[in-house]
């Protein structure tokens, strides 16, 4: 803290203040939540279901996210990554990714992809990345340790 | 005084041995009792620390709501230092879970970061109890800084339901809550327990932290507003000092 120079004795009524501060502390934090709740709302749901995709031919050719299940038997390595079908349990959406998958995708567990869907009807994307539910459980072995259980 | 300071002390060593009893027993059951999780594997177990750093955050700032209301109403500078350990732990505990929640993501979801409401809004909650803590500062009358930190205090709780239920408002990456949840998911009960403890665990050492913490600010700090400065004895109405503030 540097010097500062002797303040003036405060006579300033000190009750207008609070009320003053509260006021615009209201305003701005309501226009940031309302902006906060519509932008969240519209623009930054975090991917859309496969039948959405499909329902907006707005959205083809453009750069989305798209999640859903990944489908049982549909999943073959390529040769520079995956191909796969993703499904909201109404619409199945096949999909190719650039780049072997990380986390812990597996068939029958969600999975949201970043991409173009093409005029083909195949959605090309280059991020891959698991979404998992809120279910925990112990591997089905019933051991509580699973086979690959190091590390 | 001395007694109530011996007392506070005593008060401190019990919640001490609690805390390690309680930290202790949920690295037990979060370690050895509890499974893997079959999808998820070893990684899973960073929910025992993610979610407790979560909770006692959301605790801490409900801590600093009730204090800033107190404040505000009583004017009293000891509500505005219990808000402001309140908010030192809470924002602390927020940066945790953000940094608990990458770690986790990495090997999950395949990504250290999402822009993913969840995440989003807790980095705003993160923002504004920051704030929170910076606003006390600015000038130089510490009731005023107070009072504005005390306004923050109380707005900006209403981050924190914004926040646990972004994963049921909005679409998200974020799984949403299983326990504390309108629509709670079946958990095994090995895992259960070590959660629970666990959040025990990180309750009580942050109930100790924000004792510990309160003690040095009451001494940092006097309750009431500074008095004014004693006139120096050298100077006689004639002669004019410089007065100089730290």
């Amino acid at each position: 803290m540097t010097a500062a120079p002797a303040r003036p004795p405060q006579a300033a009524p000190r009750r207008r203040v609070p009320l003053r501060l509260l006021l615009v502390a209201g305003v701005v934090l309501l226009t940031v939540g309302v902006l906060a709740v519509a932008g969240l709302q519209g623009s930054l749901v975090y991917y859309r279901t496969t039948s959405e995709l499909l329902a907006d031919p707005a959205l083809q050719g453009e750069r989305v996210r798209l999640g859903g299940l990944v489908v049982r038997g549909t999943v073959e390595t390529t040769a520079d990554g995956v191909r796969f079908e993703l499904t909201d349990g109404v619409q199945d959406v096949p999909v190719v990714n650039t780049g072997q998958p990380r986390g812990v995708f597996q068939e029958g567990q969600g999975a949201v992809v970043e991409g173009v869907l093409g005029a083909d009807g195949v959605f090309r994307s280059d991020v891959l990345l698991v979404k998992h539910d809120n279910e925990y459980r112990p591997p089905e072995d019933g051991t509580g340790r699973p086979a690959e259980d190091r590390g | 005084m001395a007694t109530t300071t011996t007392r506070s002390r005593r008060t401190d060593r019990l919640l001490a041995a609690a805390t390690v009893l309680a930290a202790g027993a949920a690295a037990v059951l979060a370690l050895l009792v509890a499974p893997p999780d079959a999808v998820q594997g070893q990684p899973q177990r960073l929910m025992y620390v993610h979610v407790p750093a979560a909770w006692l955050a959301y605790l801490s700032f409900a801590a600093v709501l009730v204090a800033s209301v107190a404040h505000l109403v009583t004017r009293d500078l000891r509500w505005d230092r219990r808000a402001r350990a309140a908010a030192e732990l809470g924002v602390g505990m927020t940066a945790l879970a953000i940094a608990l929640g990458s770690i986790w993501g990495r090997p999950v979801w395949g990504a250290w970061w999402v822009w993913d409401p969840r995440l989003v809004t807790t980095v705003v909650l993160l923002l504004v109890y920051l704030g929170h803590l910076s606003v006390r500062g600015l000038g130089d009358d510490p009731a005023t800084g107070a009072r504005r930190a005390a306004a923050v205090g109380v707005i900006g709780f209403v981050n924190v339901p914004v926040v646990h239920f972004s994963v049921v408002w909005w679409r998200t990456l974020h799984q949403p809550a299983s326990v504390l949840s309108p629509d709670p998911a079946p958990m095994d009960p090995r895992m259960a327990t070590a959660l629970g403890v666990a959040v025990l665990a990180f309750t009580l050492a942050g109930v100790l932290v924000v004792r510990r913490r309160l003690r040095v600010l009451a001494a940092a700090g006097p309750a009431e507003p500074a008095p004014a400065p004693l006139p120096s004895p050298v100077t006689g109405p004639l002669v004019v000092t410089p007065r100089i503030r730290p």
